[in-house]
């Protein structure tokens, strides 16, 4: 067990560190001239030569990835070309945004894909069963940001329910949640239905075992077996892919905030590549490779726990 | 006769149409796709022009037909590129085994830390948005994950008698890859492909939605649909087709890739 968790770890510390050295080079050594890139082709040669300077862009690059990666380790990422404070405080601002964002889709996701799994697969073979999996097999195909424009079609402009995009801000409470329903649940339906088929096979598996057969012959009932009995053993391949999910749902709140124009870090890495302000892509980009890397290892840390073959064979 | 499972049917007149339509669009579209006819713009259905017109006029049907070819295009590209270098690197690792074999699968780990949208924001910030930087990103999000299914399924058929034999008989680690065990490994391999394709279709649209991908004015339906959503309140029909067409297309892959895992490996569907 100790073995394990050590090894864990130290593959997970190791992958960020390759992660950090992937995004640097992808950012600073592919062709293409940062200080170009930041004051446009009319550039003159000596304003280009001060802010190589100034950018650190004539140390080797060695150099300035141990500089980054020490600034960044001590949470400074740099000032940002376009915004002109540091990227820390950019983030710190937006941050909250996309962490409700992803949580609440999160969240959304895992109890609609528990469910509606759980019911097909007690289900199995009549309609509702069949429901489930055509519309499972639709969602899936289903790319979010389409899903969100016909929510607003429907729920904005024609209904007039919710509002179509744009974040009044946490100081209203009401209106901020208002504001995060559609989003929210664009990035569930398609996330759920992907797990909602999961869920289903995983329990449809569980449900041959002889255990569940003795516990129904010593008279629980079917809704006790399926949530006691059957549940928690289907749960070890729907943990491996709520982990993968959550990567995706973090990555789908990029696409979701700039259909909703919601001001969190995935609008923030927009607007910084057009106005080409690359110590902040490059600070969100290692931030997003990041949250994916550490939900792979807590995949990994509750396969640990949840899984008691692995403990016994360590 | 034996009955065609449900999903390979559907996933294949799918995929058919859809293909087909691309294939159709190199020959004949209704009219040209980029020909604007500012006079006759949000215009609705007609015998004209079937789907109508969008903001600039341009007949809708027939920038659908083109952006169909575009992301086949960008999908075959990717995929085909991205899973050669992934074969190529789980075959070498299955072959050469130990600490290559660790070394490559670990690589390929990280690969997998960069779903497709960060790739190509990356190379977007660092190049300019471009669809090859698209195509770039999505063919390399796929090297990582045939370069697993390709090692998996390699490991089974180094332990196979006639590799055995054919080791005994002198042939050499490369010789065995290329004649044994890569013919042997194709039906997952395929399998892979046609699921990832529909990945790569999602991928493009979501990437030209973003403005990552396809460049005005190459007819994309994720770009159509980034058009479309500033004209919501006038227009909502142009919301709908390119949707609609993502829909079909990566549906016919994904439906066809399940039917033919079932029928390649009668073990999983039984499972099912």
């Amino acid at each position: 067990m100790a073995y394990l968790l050590i090894r864990r770890t130290l593959g997970f510390v190791l992958t960020l560190f390759a992660v950090s050295v992937v995004v640097f080079a992808a950012m600073n050594i592919l062709p293409g001239d940062p200080a170009l890139t930041i004051l446009g082709l009319d550039a003159t040669d000596d304003a280009l030569a001060a802010l190589r300077a100034e950018l650190g862009l004539n140390d080797p690059p060695l150099i300035r990835y141990l500089h980054w990666v020490g600034a960044a380790l001590t949470g400074d990422f740099g000032v940002s070309h376009s915004f002109g404070v540091p990227v820390s405080g950019l983030i710190a601002e937006r941050l909250p945004l996309t962490v409700s964002l992803a949580v609440s889709g999160m969240v959304v996701t895992v109890a609609a894909a528990l469910a509606l799994g759980i019911a097909a697969a007690a289900n199995r073979g009549r309609a509702g069963d069949w429901a489930v999996m055509f519309l499972s097999q639709i969602g899936v195909a289903v790319p979010a940001f389409w899903l969100s424009m016909l929510l607003v079609l429907l729920f904005a402009v024609t209904l007039r329910w919710l509002p179509p995009g744009g974040f009044p801000g946490w100081e209203e409470p009401a209106a901020a949640a208002r504001a995060l329903i559609l989003p929210t649940v664009s990035l569930a339906l398609v996330q759920s239905a992907v797990l909602a088929r999961v869920t289903r096979s995983s329990a449809l598996e569980v449900m041959r075992l002889d255990y569940v057969r003795t516990a129904r012959a010593a008279g629980f009932s079917r809704r006790r077996v399926l949530w006691r009995h059957v549940l928690p053993n289907a749960l070890i391949p729907i943990v491996t892919i709520v982990g993968m999910q959550f990567a995706a749902l973090v990555t789908g709140t990029i696409v979701i905030e700039n259909v909703f124009y919601l001001p969190g870090l995935g609008r923030l890495v927009f607007q910084a590549i057009s106005n080409r302000d690359l110590p902040t892509v490059q600070a969100l980009v290692t931030l997003f490779a990041a949250i994916v890397v550490t939900a792979n290892f807590v995949v990994d840390l509750l396969y640990l726990a949840i899984d008691p073959r692995l403990k016994a064979r360590s | 006769m034996k009955r065609v499972a449900p999903n390979l049917l559907i996933g294949g007149v799918l995929v058919a149409l859809v293909v087909g339509v691309a294939a159709l669009s190199l020959v004949w579209t209704p009219y040209d796709h980029a020909v604007l006819n500012v006079r006759g713009k949000f215009q609705g259905p007609s015998l004209a022009h079937w789907l109508g017109s969008d903001q600039l006029g341009r007949d809708v049907l027939s920038q659908l037909m083109v952006a169909a070819r575009n992301s086949m295009t960008v999908a075959l590209i990717s995929v085909l590129v991205g899973g050669t270098i992934g074969v190529a690197l789980g075959l070498t690792a299955a072959a050469l085994g130990g600490l290559v074999e660790e070394a490559i699968m670990r690589v390929a780990d990280i690969g997998f830390a960069f779903p497709a949208l960060l790739f190509a924001i990356m190379l977007a910030a660092s190049l300019g948005p471009s669809l090859w930087n698209a195509v770039a990103a999505i063919a390399f999000i796929n090297i990582p994950i045939f370069a697993r299914v390709a090692r998996a399924s390699a490991n089974q058929i180094w332990t196979r008698e006639y590799v055995l034999a054919a080791r005994a008989a002198g042939l050499g680690r490369f010789a065995i890859s290329r004649d044994h065990i890569l013919p042997n490994i194709a039906a997952p391999v395929i399998v892979q492909a046609t699921i990832e394709f529909a990945v790569a279709i999602l991928a493009e649209a979501a990437l030209s939605y973003l403005g990552l991908g396809a460049q005005p004015p190459a007819p994309s339906w994720g770009r159509m649909l980034s058009e479309a959503q500033t004209l919501m309140y006038q227009a909502p029909q142009l919301a709908i087709y390119p949707g609609l067409c993502i829909v079909a297309a990566v549906l016919g892959f994904s439906l066809l890739g399940d039917g033919l895992r079932d029928a390649t490996d009668p073990r999983l569907a039984r499972a099912r």
